[in-house]
């Protein structure tokens, strides 16, 4: 059984198409369709039709930005002003559409926050048939309920992004990396220090395999060299053999890359800096490969589906949640019953008919 | 049983309020030309006593509006006639203090500096409404408060990591947690904002963060609001985000300087707070760009902080100007409106001929890096019909800056005051999809009627029937 593909060319016409009484998909990029065990729709929704940057507001800081367009392009229009959407989440052909829907991130999270942090406004297609616009063009703004925050992460199942208007930030001329090598236990405790440091750094990364794992602190700006030695310092201080190297794309690359495994099975853990030890020591115990965000607390295990119930058993209270996964898997475990039926009222609301089960 | 006597025996006798006199302190929040008497106040002590309230409110099928310190700016805590208000200032307690994790847990009543005080002086709590030193988290939450710094560092909505909620049928839910990334919808996201409408707040987790190391401040004085204008671009184009960028015009320097004798010249036409904050050797290295870019847009002076007394009255001068414009008018209506930065020059010039026409003098003092306008329109409440005219004129101003792709409010909440505008932003749809949101939360909307929706509208039953993911039914996974 396959679905029928449709492109709207408008939010309306997104919006007549979830009102038609079919059970619809939306779809971007399509990188991240196996992240729920949904059945198979009438329909998929093609976000193909909604791309475009329609406006880069450069001295605002703000660009309004069709869902199906990939982030790579809208990356590149933002560099020609020095500027950049700071979301680095593994983006192959991924939308910005479908990385807001998914709340994905990526390193960068770490100075400039999630998706639903960069986020000013959307414009949804609902399934009643309407088109909401909720938010706004400055980057400052209340008035209203803050929709854009729950569309954030709601996988479409609330309604589909058509449009966003997304913050942007300067890029910082230069950066520089320090890595530092060690044990779980050295690595932990360097990373909650990197984190209490008045460094302001872009990133700070952990990645472990095999027995084997480093701390990646990344500083942007003018001064980035003097404090990426000074994050050296610190890791040094704390038991790692460190080194600050200037050219870090690759590096930074195979971190958001570390994040997915289409073809295998990755654990998110929503976790803690001071648990980074207990998560780390998880992942070596069932042979997985991680890659998390030291100072925000958020890992990605790549391991064996066999291994979920146990790591999330080792890592209560942490919410851990299977995104790259096999079907039936239990993807996101155990979760409050009253916040469960909240969140069903919520979308009972939003889609009474179920259009976008 | 009544209410009242149900309430009392909640919270105890002495914390349930109904007599006329007493009741007075609660009539309105700092919106202050809005007034109106709840026939109940009610202080319980405990998140489980609030718990209680609101399921007695529930029970009786009575509104109820919460209420914190009273400081909000847009009516969004004027109590509803024949309502009960709740007010949260007993529940004060800071909970935990988790620095490893850079987590505070607290109730709703703790003020907002307080937090950054529980965790000094490695960490401080980045938003900074001017009224921090006596509004509470809880009703930051609710009006998802900035300040003068949340430019580089964002608004509450962006520190709040974890809500325990009692919806309005007296069910208590927990949104989000400690930890960041947590699966399913961001109701945290949702309900940060919300201006009390959805529930109400009686634990939060908040996240705070390092101090930074340098914070540099200066003051640069022009002839122009242009010349402040465009340095403000030309920091803000050069490559980085300074902690605050805040302009005061003539008049509220006026205010400030009789309130507060900073020093500050007062034949100049602006003047502009830039502070600079982060690792020392990036701030010093940005000061110097800071100060080239000053000069090339013309600056008569500029002062720069070299000691904490120092930074601590330019910021004096800068919070005090609110207040300070009692000095110099009986009365003032304050907006906060929001533009796109570009448009500066344009909506001021735009606000000065509104003025001109009204007769009346418009003050301005504004977090200029984010473009969020604060005009205090000056006035006499004696001379008839001048208070009508100054309201007028502050809607008019509201609505220039939304013709020029703005927003109503960028901080202070819709509440009872802003709401009329709420059509000039949104369409009937945009508004319906708002009202989706509330009655998933309270169906009855018992929570805080008549704030932020511009006309009332009803809930009705959810239409159709809802499909279950065979997933869902078989009790394998929830919908997400």
């Amino acid at each position: 059984m396959s679905a029928r593909v449709e492109t709207p060319g408008s939010a309306r016409e997104a919006a007549e198409l979830l009102a038609s009484g079919a059970r619809v998909r939306p779809r971007g990029g399509g990188t991240k369709w196996g992240w729920a065990d949904a059945p198979v729709p009438d329909v998929v929704l093609s976000t193909a039709g909604l791309a475009g940057i329609l406006e880069l507001n450069a001295g605002d800081l703000t660009a309004v930005v069709g869902a199906g367009t990939p982030l790579a392009e809208v990356e590149a229009a933002c560099a020609e002003h020095g500027l950049m959407l700071a979301l680095d989440p593994p983006a192959d052909g991924a939308t910005v559409g479908g990385i807001v829907a998914a709340a994905d991130s990526g390193p960068l999270r770490h100075r400039y926050g999630a998706a639903r942090d960069l986020l000013l406004g959307v414009t949804v297609a609902l399934p009643d048939g309407t088109v909401a616009r909720s938010g706004g063009k400055v980057i400052k703004n209340v008035a209203g309920y803050d929709l854009p925050k729950l569309f954030a992460g709601s996988l479409g199942t609330l309604g589909t992004i058509a449009e966003v208007v997304v913050r942007l930030h300067p890029r910082p001329g230069t950066t520089a990396t320090t890595v530092g090598a060690g044990d779980t236990a050295a690595l932990a405790r360097a990373a909650l220090a990197l984190a209490a440091a008045p460094l302001e750094l872009e990133r700070l990364d952990v990645r472990w395999a095999g027995g084997k794992g480093v701390l990646l602190a990344q500083a942007g700006g003018v001064s980035a060299v003097a404090r990426a030695e000074r994050a050296a310092g610190l890791m040094r201080d704390a038991g790692l053999e460190a080194a600050a190297q200037e050219d870090d794309d690759e590096l930074w690359a195979e971190q958001g890359a570390g994040q997915r495994d289409p073809a295998g099975t990755v654990l998110r853990v929503a976790g803690l800096p001071a648990g980074l030890e207990r998560v780390l020591a998880s992942a070596e115990h069932h042979g997985a490969a991680l890659v998390g965000r030291a100072g925000i607390g958020t890992s990605w295990l790549r391991l064996d589906p066999a291994a979920v119930d146990a790591v999330r058993e080792e890592l209560a209270p942490f919410p851990c949640v299977v995104t790259d996964g096999p079907p039936g898997l239990d993807r996101l475990g155990t979760r409050d019953p009253a916040l469960v039926a909240l969140e069903r009222r919520v979308r009972e609301r939003f889609d009474p008919a179920g259009a976008l089960a | 049983m009544s209410l009242v006597a149900e309430l009392e025996r909640i919270c105890g006798r002495e914390h349930v309020l109904t007599d006329r006199d007493r009741l007075r302190t609660y009539e309105s929040d700092g919106l202050l030309h809005l007034r109106e008497r709840p026939a109940v106040a009610v202080l319980p002590g405990t998140a489980e006593e609030v718990r209680r309230v609101v399921a007695a409110c529930h029970a009786a099928e009575t509104p109820w509006v919460a209420r914190g310190a009273g400081t909000g700016l847009s009516g969004g805590a004027l109590p509803v006639a024949d309502g009960v208000l709740l007010v949260l200032s007993r529940l004060r307690r800071i909970l935990s203090v988790d620095l490893p994790n850079g987590r505070v847990t607290c109730e709703p009543g703790v003020a907002n500096l307080a937090v950054s005080r529980a965790v000094a002086p490695t960490h401080f709590f980045p938003p900074d409404p001017s009224s921090q030193v006596v509004c509470t988290v809880g009703g930051n939450v609710a009006e998802n408060s900035g300040g003068a710094h949340c430019f580089k560092y964002g608004f509450t909505t962006n520190y709040v990591t974890g809500l325990e909620v009692v919806l309005p049928d007296g069910e208590v839910v927990e949104l989000g947690g400690a930890e960041l990334d947590r699966p399913g919808l961001d109701l945290v996201g949702a309900f940060v904002g919300s201006e009390g409408t959805l529930g109400v707040a009686t634990r939060i987790t908040l996240r705070v963060v390092p101090v930074p190391e340098t914070i540099r401040t200066l003051v640069a004085y022009f002839e122009t609001m242009e010349d402040a204008g465009r340095t403000v671009s030309d920091v803000v184009a050069s490559g980085f985000v300074p902690g605050a960028l805040e302009i005061m015009d003539r008049l509220s320097l006026r205010a400030a300087e009789e309130a507060t004798a900073a020093g500050n010249p007062l034949d100049v036409g602006a003047a502009l707070i830039v502070e600079l904050d982060g690792p020392t050797a990036e701030c010093e290295a940005r000061l110097e760009n800071v100060l080239g870019v000053c000069e090339r847009n013309g600056a008569r002076g500029v002062r720069v902080a070299e000691t904490a007394a120092e930074r601590e009255l330019v910021w004096r001068a800068r919070k005090a100007a609110f207040a300070a414009m009692g000095r110099i008018s009986p009365s003032y209506y304050v907006q906060d409106s929001v533009i796109p930065r570009t448009r500066l020059a344009e909506v001021l010039a735009r606000i000065d001929e509104l003025a001109a026409a009204y007769g009346l003098a418009v003050a301005n003092v504004f977090h200029a890096g984010d473009g969020n306008l604060h005009p205090l329109v000056a006035y006499d409440a004696r001379v008839p019909g001048q208070a009508e005219r100054a309201e007028e004129l502050a809607g008019e101003i509201v609505l220039a800056c939304v013709a020029a792709g703005g927003s109503i409010t960028g901080e202070h909440g819709v509440g009872v005051d802003k709401k009329r505008f709420m059509p000039a932003m949104f369409s009937e749809d945009d508004l319906a999809a708002f009202q989706k949101l509330r009655c998933a939360f309270d169906p009855a909307q018992r929570a805080n009627p008549g704030k932020v929706m511009p006309t009332p509208r009803l809930c009705g039953e959810v239409p159709g029937p809802y499909r279950e993911h065979p997933l869902e039914a078989a009790g394998i996974a929830e919908r997400l």
